[in-house]
């Protein structure tokens, strides 16, 4: 497989959760294309759907959420018969999210580096044992070989002492370490798609340089995908190939990171890159805003979500329908009225 | 003094109104009289943006940024002098957040007031500060005016903070000094400069003794032995 064909494809994704107060379409149509060796961003404001989009992906969605339209296809090489490699296409929607595929693709091929380190690690198991056991569960190896992967994981995080570290319980590591002991887990397996949620939100500054870095180095080492998902436009600027900007469950814009942030072209990425205070900014003057603030899943607006806060907004368009994404330039794909 | 706190979703109490809310600190300091109350919480709605009908709502019905107005008006209701903002926008969107600091200056402006902001964002910090300290491990480490510190840090530490922030700009390669190792527990703290384990310019002086905080040009303070020959980049 090279690296010109997608390895994730997903279309027309939605994802609604049928609540008593009425229904959240928490994703409402996303489609977008990853590629190996690509680290591909997704941005966007609390409840724009980043999060579920990702659930989605891996089959975790919470319950009352669903899937409800949509593809998600994953392409893998199988061995074909006579011995050539063979493009494999499944369909993730298709699949049964707790059967026997479904689990052997989560975790192995798409892994998850959740958000809160804390979080993620069972507080009475060790780090080591938890590691060993999701290697298990995917490779037919023994006790002692997992063990020795493991180990083999630490140490390529960059973790002192990693025959140490292994024994111990994750109450024990400090922020930064706890983040790489969760990136050696999500990696232990190889998985071809590396799901990143946020995963320096909690550290600080400059442990979140030295995660970052380590994420650069492991993706290229091995060529692996990377989702990164964020709300930084800074970690972002620093980190992505490829962005995707997302605004209220909708796709606002996608393109290469260079075109994002310097020819961006939906009033909504143009809006948000403007309302950043920059390090070469003149000081305390007022920054450009968006007026407004973002509605409540609720009372989502008619039409392009983003249309009562937009400067360009054209009445009688926008507000009645939500426009369609269409490609502009060479990789770059904007859902505005204004480029049709 | 008043305080405006970082997480709008924690610092007001969902069963008081906005009345209740912004009026207790004024109630408390001894305007007792209500209709004298009513009218002071409605002249602190507005000036933080929001309108004085809301009065008799609850935090539940705002969002982010509204509520962050709300903990404002609250910390201006007594007329403090000083201000401390622990984070107050780092639990916002981005496009709040600058809603946010035009109004924090815009009021720093209006009541002539002074503030000590709390914030790991340098960006921010840049945008809103006259002055900075920079903090290790419980001491300060650098203080000077904002624009000289970020043009010519003279600490190691404040040099490898400003090459660790993420630039919004995919032109600019941030990360050319690279901080090894973590940071110490303040309960058991290096020797000498606590900055000296992970310090690529430490010397023997700097295991052994703890430098002084001094002035090394008129008004800029840094506590590093090596200030006067070391030259660190900044971010212009």
């Amino acid at each position: 497989m090279n690296n010109s064909t997608p390895i994730l494809s997903v279309r027309d994704l939605k994802v609604h959760f049928p609540l008593d107060e009425g229904t959240v379409k928490a994703v409402d149509g996303v489609t977008f294309d990853v590629y190996a060796g690509q680290v591909f961003g997704i941005v966007g404001e609390s409840g724009c759907g980043k999060s579920v989009t990702m659930k989605a992906v891996l089959r975790i969605v919470e319950p009352p959420g669903k899937i409800v339209a949509g593809e998600i296809i994953l392409r893998r090489s199988v061995a074909g018969a006579n011995g050539s490699q063979m493009d494999d296409l499944i369909n993730l929607t298709a699949l049964d999210a707790s059967g026997r595929v479904m689990r052997s693709i989560r975790g192995a091929e798409i892994a998850l580096i959740p958000q809160e380190p804390m979080a993620s690690f069972s507080p009475v198991h060790t780090i080591g044992d938890q590691i060993i056991e999701a290697i298990m569960l995917h490779q037919a190896v023994n006790q002692r070989e997992a063990r020795k992967i493991a180990l083999q994981m630490l140490k390529d995080v960059g973790i002192p002492i990693p025959d140490q570290r292994l024994d111990e319980y994750s109450w024990q590591l400090s922020g930064g370490l706890r983040q790489r002991a969760i990136i050696a887990m999500a990696l232990s397996c190889n998985p071809r798609v590396l799901i990143a949620d946020e995963p320096t939100t909690a550290v600080d500054v400059t442990t979140q340089a030295q995660v970052l870095r380590l994420l650069r180095r492991l993706q290229q080492d091995r060529n692996a995908a990377i989702i990164f998902i964020t709300h930084d436009l800074g970690v972002i600027a620093q980190m992505a190939d490829y962005v995707m900007v997302m605004y209220l469950g909708l796709v606002m814009e996608q393109g290469p990171v260079d075109e994002i942030f310097h020819a961006p072209k939906h009033p909504y990425t143009q809006a948000l890159l403007r309302s950043i205070p920059t390090i070469t900014m003149t000081p305390r003057e007022n920054l450009p805003t968006i007026t407004g603030s973002i509605p409540h899943p609720f009372n989502k607006p008619r039409g392009c979500p983003f249309h009562p806060r937009c400067e360009k907004s054209i009445a009688g368009k926008c507000d009645q329908a939500v426009p369609p994404l269409r490609r502009i330039g060479a990789n770059q794909m904007v859902s505005c009225f204004l480029y049709e | 003094m008043q305080m405006i706190f970082q997480d709008p979703y924690v610092s007001l109490n969902p069963r008081m109104t906005l009345f209740d809310i912004v009026g207790e600190p004024l109630l408390v300091n001894g305007m007792t009289n209500r209709k004298e109350r009513v009218e002071r919480v409605a002249e602190l709605l507005r000036l933080v943006g929001l309108r004085p009908e809301y009065m008799q709502r609850y935090p539940h019905a705002f969002s982010g940024g509204q509520r962050q107005r709300i903990g404002i008006a609250r910390a201006l209701s007594v007329n403090p002098r000083l201000v401390v903002a622990d984070e107050p926008v780092s639990a916002l969107d981005v496009s709040v957040q600058a809603q946010i600091l035009n109004l924090m200056l815009d009021l720093q402006k209006r009541l002539n007031l002074t503030y000590l902001f709390v914030a790991h964002n340098l960006s921010v910090v840049r945008h809103i500060c006259d002055r900075v300290a920079v903090m290790y491990v419980g001491k300060l480490v650098e203080m000077a005016d904002t624009l000289e510190l970020y043009a010519a840090p003279k600490h190691p530490y404040t040099a490898a903070l400003m090459s660790a922030v993420p630039v919004a700009d995919p032109r600019i390669k941030t990360g050319s000094v690279e901080l090894k190792g973590e940071v110490p527990s303040p309960a058991n703290p290096p020797s000498g400069c606590y900055f000296h384990p992970r310090c690529e310019f430490a010397i023997d002086a700097c295991r052994i003794d703890a430098p002084a905080f001094r002035e090394i040009s008129p008004n800029h303070f840094v506590a590093c032995h090596r200030a006067d020959e070391l030259k660190l980049p900044g971010i212009a």
